[in-house]
């Protein structure tokens, strides 16, 4: 059989990890083919309720990508991001969601590298979680 | 080449009527990414009425293409599936709007950056590009047209710096015509190059080239000059920043000060001069250099005897004019300005870094600026040179290239490009003023890129007879009254060791403190690795940053030499220019929109937003123009009342569901 490939969606912000995103494309560098980004205007955008329905709907794991703290493009987004993904950790074992499955990760727009480094980290830690186990409502 | 295209029959799931746009970016995209079954697939997708592949889709046959289907199949929205929408998102927008949609209807899947250039070639390849497209089809499908918004602006430029980019800048906007307000922290403007002796390659003497442009600054009409002072806050968005300075207190009336000195003499302390480096001392009531501007001493508090209570008072005593104020207060300027030029500049990699160099311990072992303090006619020796330790003119001198630069493992892995000009330079003039002298100079390469570089450094080596040795110091010690220099030269291979009289380490260039936390205030997103400010792109928007409104000159985006400099800030000021000049500015208009019939008014989004552009009374209500669109108080609302027009939770939803959906090609 062959290995599980983890799926993942990736909410990035579009100053910093999305931008992170393309250098880590204009230097050629090589990660895993598992993530599909989505392009969001700020970390702060992002709805806890996304990152579960994402896990819901067939997600194996999910980033969100945003700014270095201070470097928010909205001033304070990305600490917002911080908040909301520290409380949805707590809540997601109640769900019967391995915290480990969604992931924050601050990622600059000179981090191409980084991004690169981030997204086969993940990979190889849901790799290590095995897939998502499919909910009972579902 | 697919020409004709896909055509599919209508949707099942809606009435949209999407076209999709496969682009080859040559071998960029199909050359890892199988475009042809792209398009293949995405022309099964549910709403796509249409879907092609091509070689170059931002060419004019490619754009061509678009609008050519936006008509024939009368599309309700368009895909490209290419590059990054950095680079072409306007190009398509702008296309599908002369084809008569709207163009908040086309979106950009990023199949390039995000996918072919960044995996192997193979259906899992494919398969991503595939899921990208799809996702950015239920964007496009749940997208609403919209007109961007126009807002009027500030005609006024705010210019933080006052060395010669920020001079630059601040005279090139006036003469166009606009109000600049130029704020330095220091109490003079002037910056490096005030201190410089000579400038290379030409041997100009820097203050005299400088100097006419600090009066023409001063006595400028449009150019209001705050020194002493710092930008302590910056609110608003492009066209329209509202900016707090904080001008600290000087003690002295510029009016009265007629710059006797008679203060200076009087004053009982003596600290370390600022514009010497520390070679000299000053009073704590001080000018920097005659020549200063504003023309006016300065009273610095913290080294003074004390002001609250005075304690000492033999300035005002002596002062005939009546120049000195204890009282004076520190004032708070608010100013509305359209644009912002940041021109911070730099500073030196401190040498105290350097354990193998005596981590600055060594008093005759000296950075640039020092050395060009020791050159200067109106440095601390009078343009004679002389060590700092004793006073004696050095027989032997070493110049240390690249100390602190191009070495990541110790200390900052980047070339700071002028020390190999400075260097020689330094070396030169040393040559000049001690013909008796041996110059050394250390270095791991020459590089001399620049009009009349090449020639001034040969002309260093050969006519100036400098010794240049190939190779890097690693040690750097005191024995005597000598500075032992023990080196490699790896063009002999032999070890050197030289005992000098003095040694002169071309430190790296390092941001101007505080840079951080300005950038921070001026919400510039991010500075690089290096803490230098961050162009919005390295190639093409080399003079903007992503905060809209604010560019950027000189050192502080770049290590940079002087002509460089100045050709950086008048760019920066052609883009302020270009700012202030429009009629009015367009505002995106994808910003936050209230259903008011789910809105309770329970007043939670308000203070998520960190522009005040939403007020609370009986419902929600958001100022368009406020608005940056962050979307962090739609994340909040409980209600769902709260939305980002054209990112709404369902069309997120839908996104997340197609890119996880089996794509046919890899996994089906």
């Amino acid at each position: 059989m062959a290995e599980f490939e983890p799926k993942i969606v990736a909410f990035l912000c579009r100053w910093c990890a999305y931008a992170g995103a393309d250098l880590a494309g204009t230097s050629r560098l090589k990660y895993p083919p598992n993530v599909v980004p989505i392009r969001v205007p700020c970390s702060g955008r992002v709805e806890p309720a996304w990152v579960v329905d994402a896990l819901r709907e067939g997600a194996d794991g999910v980033l969100i990508g945003g700014c270095h703290p201070g470097d928010c493009h909205y001033v304070s987004g990305n600490y917002k991001a911080r908040r909301r993904v520290y409380l949805l950790k707590k809540i997601l074992p109640e769900l019967g969601i391995e915290p480990g499955r969604v992931r924050l990760e601050w990622v600059s727009a000179s981090e191409g590298k980084r991004f690169a480094e981030v997204v086969a980290d993940f990979v190889a830690q849901l790799k290590a979680l095995g897939p998502m186990k499919v909910m009972s409502d579902r | 080449m697919c020409p004709d295209g896909l055509t599919q029959h209508p949707s099942r799931a809606t009435k949209a009527r999407i076209g999709v746009f496969v682009c080859h970016c040559g071998h960029n995209i199909a050359g890892t990414v199988d475009v042809a079954r792209v398009a293949e697939e995405l022309a099964r997708y549910p709403g796509v009425v249409y879907s092609t592949h091509y070689d170059y889709m931002c060419s004019d046959p490619g754009q061509e293409l678009v609008k050519k289907a936006i008509k024939e199949h009368r599309l309700t929205g368009v895909v490209v599936a290419a590059c990054s929408p950095s680079m072409h998102e306007p190009t398509f927008r702008t296309a599908a709007q002369e084809a008569g949609l709207n163009q908040y209807l086309v979106e950009i899947a990023n199949i390039r950056e995000h996918c072919s250039w960044v995996h192997e070639a193979g259906p899992a390849t494919t398969d991503k590009a595939i899921r990208i497209t799809r996702a950015v089809v239920e964007k496009v499908r749940g997208n609403h047209p919209l007109e961007p918004l126009t807002i009027g602006h500030a005609e006024k430029c705010l210019v933080i710096g006052g060395g010669i980019a920020g001079i630059q800048a601040a005279l090139d906007v006036a003469e166009a015509g606009y109000e600049v307000l130029l704020v330095e922290r220091s109490p003079t403007i002037g910056g490096h190059m005030a201190q410089l002796s000579e400038t290379f390659p030409t041997l100009d003497c820097s203050q005299c080239i400088l100097t006419p442009k600090m009066v023409e600054v001063a006595r400028h009409p449009r150019i209001r000059l705050l020194t002493y002072s710092e930008v302590e806050e910056v609110a608003g968005f492009v066209g329209n920043y509202h900016v707090r300075i904080r001008k600290k207190p000087t003690y002295v009336d510029p009016e009265k000060c007629n710059l006797c000195g008679d203060c200076e003499e009087v004053c009982p302390v003596r600290v370390p001069s600022e514009f010497d480096r520390g070679l000299s001392q000053r009073a704590a009531i001080y000018i920097p250099f005659p020549q200063a501007v504003p023309s006016s001493y300065t009273l610095d508090a913290e080294a003074c005897l004390g002001l609250e209570p005075l304690r000492c008072s033999e300035c005002a005593r002596v002062c005939e004019v009546g120049a000195i104020d204890y009282d004076m207060q520190e004032e708070i300027f608010e100013e509305d300005v359209g644009a912002i030029i940041v021109a911070t500049g730099f500073e030196l990699y401190p040498v105290e870094e350097m354990a193998e160099y005596g981590y600055g311990q060594v008093p005759d072992v000296i950075d640039g600026l020092e050395f060009e303090r020791i050159l200067s006619a109106s440095g601390p020796t009078g343009g004679e040179v002389r060590r700092p330790s004793d006073g004696k003119v050095p027989k032997s001198v070493v110049f240390i290239q690249c100390s602190g630069s191009r070495d990541p493992e110790l200390h900052k892995p980047y070339c700071s490009k002028i020390c190999c000009m400075y260097t020689a330079k330094h070396a030169l003039l040393y040559r000049h003023l001690v013909p008796d002298g041996r110059a050394y100079v250390f270095y791991i390469d020459i590089r001399a890129g620049g009009k009349g570089y090449e020639e001034f450094v040969t002309r260093a080596m050969e006519e100036d007879r400098i010794l240049y040795l190939r190779g890097k110091v690693a040690k750097v010690f005191r024995e005597g009254d000598k500075v032992v220099v023990w080196g490699v030269d790896t063009l002999t291979g032999k070890r050197v060791e030289v005992e000098a009289d003095l040694v002169v380490l071309a430190q790296a260039i390092v941001p101007a403190p505080g840079v951080t936390e300005l950038a921070q205030r001026l919400h510039m997103s991010c500075l690089d690795e290096h803490g230098f400010l961050k162009e919005a792109h390295p190639k093409l928007r080399p003079l903007e940053t992503l905060a809209g409104g604010v560019f950027i000159a000189g050192a502080a985006q770049a290590p940079k030499d002087i002509p460089d400099t100045v050709a950086q800030a008048s760019g920066a000021a052609a883009k302020a220019i270009a700012l202030l000049s429009a009629p009015a500015l367009v505002h995106p208009p994808e910003v936050a929109a209230v259903d008011e019939e789910l809105c309770s008014g329970c007043g939670i989004c308000a203070p998520q937003c960190p522009y005040s552009a939403i007020t609370v009374e009986e419902v929600a209500e958001v100022n368009e123009v406020l608005c940056e669109g962050c979307g962090a108080c739609a994340a909040a609302c409980p209600s769902g009342a709260m939305t980002l027009r054209n990112l709404t939770d369902e069309q997120v939803l839908a996104m997340v569901r197609a890119a996880l959906e089996a794509a046919e090609v890899a996994s089906g």
